[in-house]
């Protein structure tokens, strides 16, 4: 059915930027990842426990019920039908029940499975909202999506396949096993036997495979890599005349990939032979020692008739545990993973918190700021200012000179080394995160707006008083410019903004700042716009940001040289540190960084 | 689906006609086993024959023998099945490969670059995956189902309509369960999608997400597609759960079955010989359960067809389709080449496009002229520049280089004329010297000293030769361990080492600083005197030195000359400026900004600039 399972991608265009580790398959430690596991299933015991005891119990009943084929064949030996119709009915009602009880426990264990990765994927998504921002800075989005997304589907489909098997299949070569021993001993032996050698052969064979599907996987990683490097990059490729170089680096990995892929394929397609191979094997040797006891009287025929079921019975199970345990390793991995993102530290607690500014007037300090994204190795080395409220304070600097690590510090997102800011005389460090972020509207220059109507965008999480809203967003739009914009949508605010957009970036970054008016925070922190916007647009977006910044203390991080000379302080960075402060005219008679780089813009 | 198996080479046609020889001869002694098996029983049970045990034991090789008979052949088609499709594969994918080197950017934009990394990755693997199968199971399968059905008629057909019952039961379960959970499986699809997408943007947004405290809003939304996903995922998983107890049911209720109405039947006397009839029976059991699973087979491979053929269209519409800019034959003397540009009547649109991106363009650029172009995002102004190194053809008109038709000269030779670094850099996996050695110019393949020349004149000298290995240096896939300044740099000096005769900076220069950016422009007319440079720009200070400007609006030139003229006669050009330049630049129309080392205070330079 695994065939079926996979139907669930059939074009899908997109490629998920999965870790490697995650597809590898392999744990750090076995054991220590599936406690983890099983502990977080505790809620479920009984469930598991019901779906372990339905499991075991049809495969008892099954193997009762083979049992009763052998003897039916005894009394048609012996010619005796009303016997065989006696046991023909018995057989009806077990097999019936084996049915129910094998379905019933199945239903019980995908339905925890699911459960389970349900509550798994509820957990990933509340964490990732309680984990500092730090941590998001230094691993890559495509790593914590993978981990919600595939590695808790990789569980699931493990989890599915392993326990049902697991148990179904112990319970089968165990009982297979004892009800051969019971029936004939010797046949026991013949049938186990033989499996086994088989099995041995066929571990021989898994062992020798096992490094063509890591060299396959390898490979198939490396042509990716240089087919989506190449076709991205096509322009440039054929722009510089480089194609045949590519397309022999490409025929290359594509050869190894050939001769891997071959092999993978090969031993992959060993499986089913040699699986069928083992059960011929089992199955001859039964019927020849069966036969010959039978010729000498010893057992009758019967016996031999259900022994040729057991040995099937008894070698498929061994071949499905063989699997089980691969996808009990793959579910290890992908457990190790995800909790391993669960076990993340969290952000401090701050219950005890109770700082609150009141009447905000905006006046933000900064006291002796130390601050450093490593520990031992400080950028902002003891900061002092004053900033009168109602300010607007540029920040400038080249590009890569730390310029967000300011936003990062006054909303919180960071915590300064020591030192204090404040606002209106109170310590951010005696606030909550939550009343912090409430003082301060944010535009920023990769605007960020999620799949959703305008309006839902534009009323972001904010609770407007009951009967004002349509008026309040109105003229928060009005205020941003975006009006005219959002009227000639066919859909007006309802228009959905998602995949098939057709918003410019200039006007997505209007749509912010619209959202920035709503929440109308005393605060204000704004990043200027970007390269990619147009100049009238660009004149646009301008506007409805001096207009937003109007009366409220507000950080600009700013390349505009008009911004930057209308600004009452201006805050020079570089490499991470402030190393300038001032007007635009104090700067310039300073000669100094700020000359330079004002210089630079406009000489030619 | 089927045009793509003659990618088949004529090995793999003989290698596939002796897998068909091999799986014929494996279905037969796949059956053959059986009738040992028949022979056995018969010994035991048939108290009419005087066989001794030594006949059991014959008999018993016999099977043994087939049996490992029929693993032999096996193996050897999974190896000719291995082989096949693996070579199959690697020719698809080395034709995929070429004929989207073979592409212009029109293609690569109707595809999209995502859909063709698929379909090369992907759809191959799908392929490879269903041709290994169909040699190893839909072909024997059949076979096998049909020979075995014969096999069973034969013996009696009160017991072949025991099997046939299961068969029959089989396809209705499959068929009802395809029917209830295909559709599903779409929508799991898009739901995995969704909570991809939420999750994505929660992580994207975060900074944004904690300034709103919406933490609790993400995961509302979190939480909604997680529930539907849960709900659709139960339905399906307990649905295919039923599979395999019912599987396990039938194969069991079937071998009683046979038993329970060979028994009605030799009771009953509709046989002539209840005791050949009875090893007969235990055959029967052994067939049917080889059609069972012939069909089990067939329908998982059956279940994998869709998607392959979906996977094969994909992989044939890009095989089949042509480019729309392909190389002439004219070869120009290197000693000719001159790097003049001449483009007359220039129109351009998009193929399927109503309106015109490009109207009316007409411009004669000399040999060592520097031409900016400006204007609004979307005036046309990068598919402008993109005419010449053919990104885009011209759909009316005609641009000559040097006096000859672009479109008739061979695509390589075009390409080492022209230089052309795109608005975003691209960087490969490597070493900083394979990003900037690549590809050939005029005299082939770029030297080390071309290399470093060109690293010195992008301004990246600096920090290359800061790193431990130099231009030896390991560059990550995307160049995710430089920064964009430096990717900016080195696709700059990738173009500069291959000495172009035309260089094309398509917006290049946003990205860098505004110090980078005048020093690297500095640098670059030292180095390149004689050549030919096209520049797109957003930034007035970029440009401002341009021999010449022309300014455009909606596919149109609207303007041309020199900074100064520009500000004086052009109402596009002014509007731009005004939104960048500060005013008192702009009321002394030229203004006269000083060295950045120079004592004097600038501020004050400036405005004596505003007052001449």
């Amino acid at each position: 059915m695994e065939e079926v399972k996979q139907e669930t991608t059939p074009e899908v265009e997109k490629k998920d930027e999965a870790t490697p580790e995650a597809q590898e398959g392999k744990a750090k430690n076995f054991r220590a990842a599936w406690g983890r596991l099983l502990r977080f299933c505790k809620p479920w015991t009984v469930p598991i426990i019901i779906a372990v005891v339905l499991a075991a119990g049809g495969v008892v009943i099954r193997l009762v019920g083979v049992d009763q084929v052998g003897s039916m064949v005894e009394y048609i030996i012996a010619g005796d039908h009303d016997s065989v119709v006696r046991i023909g009915t018995l057989l009806a009602i077990l097999f019936g029940i084996m049915f129910v009880m094998m379905y019933a426990g199945d239903f019980t264990t995908v339905s925890v499975v699911q459960k389970v990765a349900y509550a798994l994927r509820k957990r990933i998504s509340g964490k990732i909202n309680k984990i500092p921002l730090s941590y998001y800075d230094k691993s890559s989005t495509g790593d914590v999506l993978s981990r919600v997304t595939n590695d808790v589907t990789t569980l699931e489909t493990s989890l599915n396949f392993s326990i049902s098997t697991l148990v179904a299949s112990g319970t089968m070569i165990i009982g297979a096993a004892a009800f051969m021993f019971w029936t004939n001993w010797i046949l026991a032996l013949v049938a186990i036997g033989s499996s086994f050698i088989g099995f041995i052969i066929m571990g021989m064979v898994m062992a020798r495979s096992q490094k063509h599907f890591t060299a396959q996987q390898k490979r198939i990683g490396d042509l990716n890599g240089h087919i989506e490097e190449y076709y991205t990059g096509h322009q440039v490729m054929k722009t510089s005349n480089a194609r045949g170089v590519v397309g022999r680096e490409f025929d290359e990995l594509n050869d190894k990939l050939k001769s891997s892929d071959k092999n993978a394929q090969y031993y992959g397609g060993l499986v089913m032979p040699i699986m069928g191979a083992i059960g011929d094997l089992g199955f001859i040797a039964v019927c020849v020692v069966g036969g010959v006891l039978a010729f000498n009287g010893t057992i009758g025929f019967g016996v031999v008739a259900a022994f040729m079921l057991y040995v099937n019975m008894f070698t498929y199970p061994l071949a499905e545990i063989a699997q089980a345990a691969q996808h009990m390793q793959m579910a290890a991995a992908s457990s190790e993973r995800v909790f391993e993102f669960l076990d993340e530290e969290e952000l401090t607690d701050e219950s005890e918190l109770t700082g609150k500014v009141d009447d905000i007037r905006g006046r933000v300090e900064f006291i002796d700021v130390k601050f450093g994204y490593k520990k031992d190795e400080p950028i902002i080395k003891g900061f002092n200012i004053d900033i009168p409220a109602g300010s607007r304070v540029a920040i400038v600097g080249p590009t890569g000179a730390g310029k967000t690590t300011m936003v990062n510090l006054l909303m919180k997102f960071y915590e300064a080394d020591s030192g204090q800011i404040k606002v209106d005389g109170v310590c951010l460090s005696d606030m909550r995160r939550a009343d912090v972020s409430a003082l301060f509207g944010m535009v920023l220059q990769d605007t960020w707006l999620f799949e959703g109507t305008i309006r839902q965008n534009l009323l972001y999480n904010m609770n407007l008083p009951e009967g004002q809203e349509q008026e309040i967003i109105d003229r928060a739009c009005a205020a941003a410019g975006v009006d005219h914009f959002i009227r000639t949508l066919p859909d007006g605010y309802e228009t959905m903004l998602g995949e098939k957009e057709s918003v410019s970036d200039g006007e997505k970054q209007l749509l912010t700042i619209a959202r920035a008016f709503i929440k109308d925070a005393p605060l204000l922190i704004l990043d200027e716009a970007t390269s990619s916007v147009d100049t009238r647009t660009e004149v646009l977006i301008q506007e409805a940001m001096d207009r937003l910044s109007k009366g409220h203390t507000s950080f600009i991080i700013a390349h505009r040289l008009s911004t930057i000379k209308n600004a009452d302080i201006i805050l020079v960075m570089q490499s991470g540190d402030i190393v300038e402060r001032g007007t635009h005219d104090q700067l310039l008679a300073k000669n100094g960084v700020y000359a330079e780089l004002y210089n630079s813009q406009f000489a030619a | 689906m089927l045009k793509l198996f003659l990618l088949f080479s004529a090995r793999d046609w003989v290698l596939f006609f002796i897998a068909l020889v091999f799986i014929v001869a494996g279905v037969w002694m796949a059956l053959a086993v059986p009738e040992y098996l028949m022979e056995i029983t018969d010994l035991v049970t048939n108290p009419h024959r005087d066989g001794t045990i030594g006949d059991v034991w014959v008999q018993g090789g016999y099977m043994f023998a087939f049996a490992i008979g029929g693993m032999i052949t096996s193996i050897i088609v999974a190896w000719i099945g291995a082989t096949i499709s693996a070579n199959h594969a690697a020719r698809i994918r080395h034709t995929i490969f070429n004929r989207v080197g073979d592409f212009s950017t029109a293609e690569m934009k109707r595809f999209s670059v995502p859909s063709l990394i698929t379909r090369s990755t992907n759809d191959v693997v799908q392929v490879r995956m269903f041709t290994a199968m169909a040699i190893q199971v839909l072909i024997q399968a059949p076979i096998l189902a049909i020979w075995a059905t014969m096999r069973i008629l034969d013996t009696s057909w009160e017991l072949s309509v025991v099997t046939f019952i299961a068969v029959g039961a089989l396809l209705v379960i499959l068929t009802v369960l395809i029917f209830l959970v295909m559709p599903r499986f779409n929508r799991i699809q898009k739901l995995t999608d969704q909570l991809n997408l939420v999750t994505r943007e929660n992580i994207s947004g975060l900074r944004v997400v904690r300034a709103y405290n919406a933490e609790e809003f993400e995961q509302k939304k979190f939480s909604d597609a997680n529930t539907t996903l849960m709900r659709n995922n139960l339905f399906v998983n307990r649905a295919m759960a039923v599979f395999w107890p019912f599987l396990t049911l039938l194969m069991s209720a079937m071998s009683a079955a046979i038993y329970w109405v060979g028994s009605w039947v030799i009771t009953t006397g509709r046989t002539d010989d209840p005791i050949g009839f009875f090893g007969h029976m235990m055959v029967f059991g052994q067939y049917s359960m080889m059609i069972l699973f012939s069909f089990i087979m067939l329908i998982m491979v059956f279940v994998m067809f869709p998607r392959t053929l979906v996977s094969a269209r994909r992989i044939m519409e890009v095989i089949s389709t042509e480019s729309t800019v392909m190389g002439g034959e004219t070869v120009i003397e290197p000693a000719n080449l001159a790097g003049g540009i001449v483009m007359r009547d220039v129109n351009f649109r998009y193929p399927g496009a109503e309106g015109n991106v490009l109207s009316d363009i007409s411009l004669e650029i000399k040999p060592g002229e520097t031409v900016a172009f400006i204007g609004g995002t979307g005036c046309g102004k990068s598919t402008l520049v993109g005419l010449v190194p053919r990104i885009y053809d011209a759909t009316d008109g005609s641009v000559q280089i040097g006096g000859t038709c672009i479109g008739d000269m061979t695509l390589e030779q075009l390409n080492s004329i022209v230089g052309y670094v795109p608005q975003r850099a691209v960087i490969f996996k490597g070493t900083i010297k394979s990003n900037v050695a690549f590809g050939e110019g005029l005299n082939g393949a770029p030297t080390d000293d071309d290399v470093v020349v060109a690293l010195k004149t992008a301004q990246a000298w600096e920090f290359v030769s800061e790193l431990e290995r130099g231009i030896e240096s390991d560059v990550a896939q995307k160049g995710s361990n430089l920064s964009g300044g430096q990717k900016q740099r080195l696709s700059i000096a990738r173009v500069i080492a291959r000495r172009p005769k035309i260089f094309i900076f398509d917006d290049t220069f946003s990205a860098l600083d505004y110090k980078t950016d005048r020093e690297l422009r500095r640098a670059l007319k030292e180095e390149t005197s004689g050549a030919t440079v096209l520049i797109v720009a957003q930034r007035i200070g970029t440009i401002k030195n341009a021999d010449r400007i022309y300014v455009m609006d909606k596919g149109r030139i609207v303007g041309s000359g020199t900074h100064d003229e520009l500000m004086k006669s052009n109402e596009v050009y002014q509007q731009i400026a005004q939104s960048q330049l500060s005013k008192e630049e702009l009321e002394g129309g030229e203004a006269r900004p000083l060295p950045a080392k120079k004592p004097k205070l600038p501020a004050e330079a400036l405005r004596k600039g505003g007052k001449k």
